[in-house]
């Protein structure tokens, strides 16, 4: 099986751009991780690519050149980069290319997603009760895995500060100014436990990579970073997903946690060997959750962890590193895509003020996303 | 006079309000809500269990699909899980927001959603008597 390369990388800004569709900033981001290759266009082999809601990525040949190149429209939610990192790593392994891309973007509008029962095949009673609401499921979630190992408000609000902090080193971030610990603790609640600088908010933002066989990678002098595993799960029975009316009594794992097992697997390292890892962070709670669930940590340890800082950018395993989703904003389709481009600028230590100050040799990468699907990147140098 | 139910075969009032489940006949699987679908068989599910999670709405949720207006929040949501049978999530009444608690014993009951032209009646879940400090 060959190895594939990511030999370059680029980002439009996440946050809110005005006049400027999703599409472009999809395009913006594409013709940023050409330059930094130093390829054309009409060098690439293949292309998957998806957004949420902010149309279909392989219209962006009207913009870019129509090379007549296969071009696949990738929609897993949150997942969709993931999924397309997945597609395209899958090309190049299979022999088929030696060169290609992978974008994602997205732009939503301000405010909680507003999604319809009868697109979640669910009753509209459902919806008419007030439970078709994402950050319902979020805190209820945590809530009881609060209550199961102990973790307290304060850790919540200890990840939200440090995203923050990270976020202000970050050029393509969209929050950008520190928020002080008591500040995010006592702000409104939005679904308890959480209050509202412990969620992200839906965003704009685009991000591309070019992806490279070993052999073209070596040709082109960019062999930097290296992808030693791409996984990408949907959920096992007995997982806890949003807009569940019910659950049954025996309680599963996670497609976090399957797909966390199978991406070690691949790469041949254990959660001890990594240096930096970006965990989806859909609210603060999450983060910590999925601490345990990427096995990092035993659940429950999280709260000292966090207390002894072991998770900030000078701590023994750094996590999100931009900022994360609290920071950045999540617009779906380019959110997984952004943690793998955190990852190439950490291995090839141009991250600036926000660089994890030791070698970095192993970086991983983890996104979940509705209704139970995960994918997990560890790159390496 | 009770407003009329939000749905069909989501719960019956009468002679004891009982949340309708669906058992499979093969599997013995039980779900909610009742499924339309013949290889279930309708059971009435038990009317009383414990506080498995919950959260305090405190924003309007969209409207469509919430029939409630701007003036019902906060309201809280749980589930509850129901021994012997599943976990089931449900709008919370009847209850103080810091008086929550996991494992807390829940009983049904039934909660008015919508404005007061338009109103529907929804099954809800309230502490078990003697269980939590009204609001």
């Amino acid at each position: 099986m060959t190895d594939v390369y990511i030999v370059g990388i680029g980002i439009h800004p996440f946050g809110r751009t005005a006049n400027r569709s999703g599409l472009a900033q999809g395009e913006f981001a594409i013709r940023a991780a050409l330059a930094d290759a130093g390829l054309e266009w009409r060098d690439m082999q293949f292309a998957f690519g998806g957004s949420d809601a902010a149309g279909k990525a392989d219209t962006l040949v009207t913009q870019l050149g129509e090379t007549t190149l296969p071009f696949v429209n990738v929609l897993n939610g949150c997942a969709t980069g993931g999924a397309a990192l997945y597609g395209g790593c899958g090309a190049i392994r299979s022999g088929d290319a030696d060169l290609g891309v992978v974008v994602g973007f997205d732009k939503h509008p301000r405010g909680a997603f507003d999604p319809m029962p009868q697109d979640w095949g669910l009753p509209a009673w459902y919806g008419e009760v007030g439970m078709m609401v994402t950050t319902q499921f979020f805190a209820m979630k945590l809530r009881r895995y609060m209550d199961l190992y102990g973790i307290t408000s304060t850790a919540l609000a200890r990840v939200a500060e440090k995203a923050y902090a990270n976020g202000t080193h970050a050029p393509h971030a969209w929050r950008r100014t520190p928020i002080d610990l008591d500040t995010i603790l006592n702000a409104p609640m939005v679904n308890d436990p959480l209050t509202k600088y412990m969620f992200c908010s839906p965003g704009e933002g685009g991000v591309a990579l070019i992806l490279a066989s070993a052999k073209k990678a070596r040709e082109l002098g960019r062999t930097a970073v290296r992808v030693k595993a791409v996984s990408m799960r949907t959920r096992p029975k007995g997982s806890f997903e949003v807009f569940a009316p019910s659950l049954a009594l025996e309680r599963g794992a996670s497609a976090t946690t399957i797909a966390s097992r199978a991406a070690f697997e691949m790469a041949g390292v254990g959660p001890g060997d990594i240096d930096v890892a970006q965990l989806q962070d859909t609210e603060s709670g999450a983060e910590i959750m999925h601490m345990a669930e990427n096995g990092f940590c035993a659940d429950g340890d999280q709260e000292r962890w966090l207390v002894e800082g072991r998770t900030r950018l000078d701590g023994e395993l750094p996590i999100n590193t931009d900022g994360g989703c609290l920071a950045c904003g999540e617009p779906i389709g380019a959110s997984g895509l952004r943690q793998v481009y955190e990852n190439a600028v950490q291995l090839r230590g141009e991250g600036g003020a926000r660089q994890v100050p030791r070698a970095v040799r192993n970086a991983y990468s983890h996104v979940y996303g509705a209704p139970g699907v995960s994918a997990v990147v560890i790159l390496q140098c | 006079m009770s407003p009329i139910p939000i749905a069909a075969n989501l719960f019956v009032t009468e002679p004891a309000l009982r949340l309708l489940g669906g058992r499979h006949r093969d599997t013995g699987r039980i779900v909610f809500p009742l499924p339309d679908d013949p290889v279930f068989e309708t059971i009435e599910l038990p009317p009383r269990g414990t506080l498995w999670s919950f959260t305090i709405q405190r924003f309007a949720p969209k409207s469509p699909p919430y029939r409630g207006g701007g003036a019902s929040i906060p309201f809280a949501v749980g589930y509850v899980e129901l021994a012997g049978a599943l976990i089931v999530e449900s709008r919370l009444t009847d209850v103080a927001f810091d008086g929550l608690s996991v494992g807390m014993p829940m009983e049904l009951t039934t909660v008015n959603v919508g404005d007061a032209t338009d109103e529907r009646q929804a099954y809800a879940f309230k502490p078990a008597a003697g269980a939590g400090s009204a609001p």
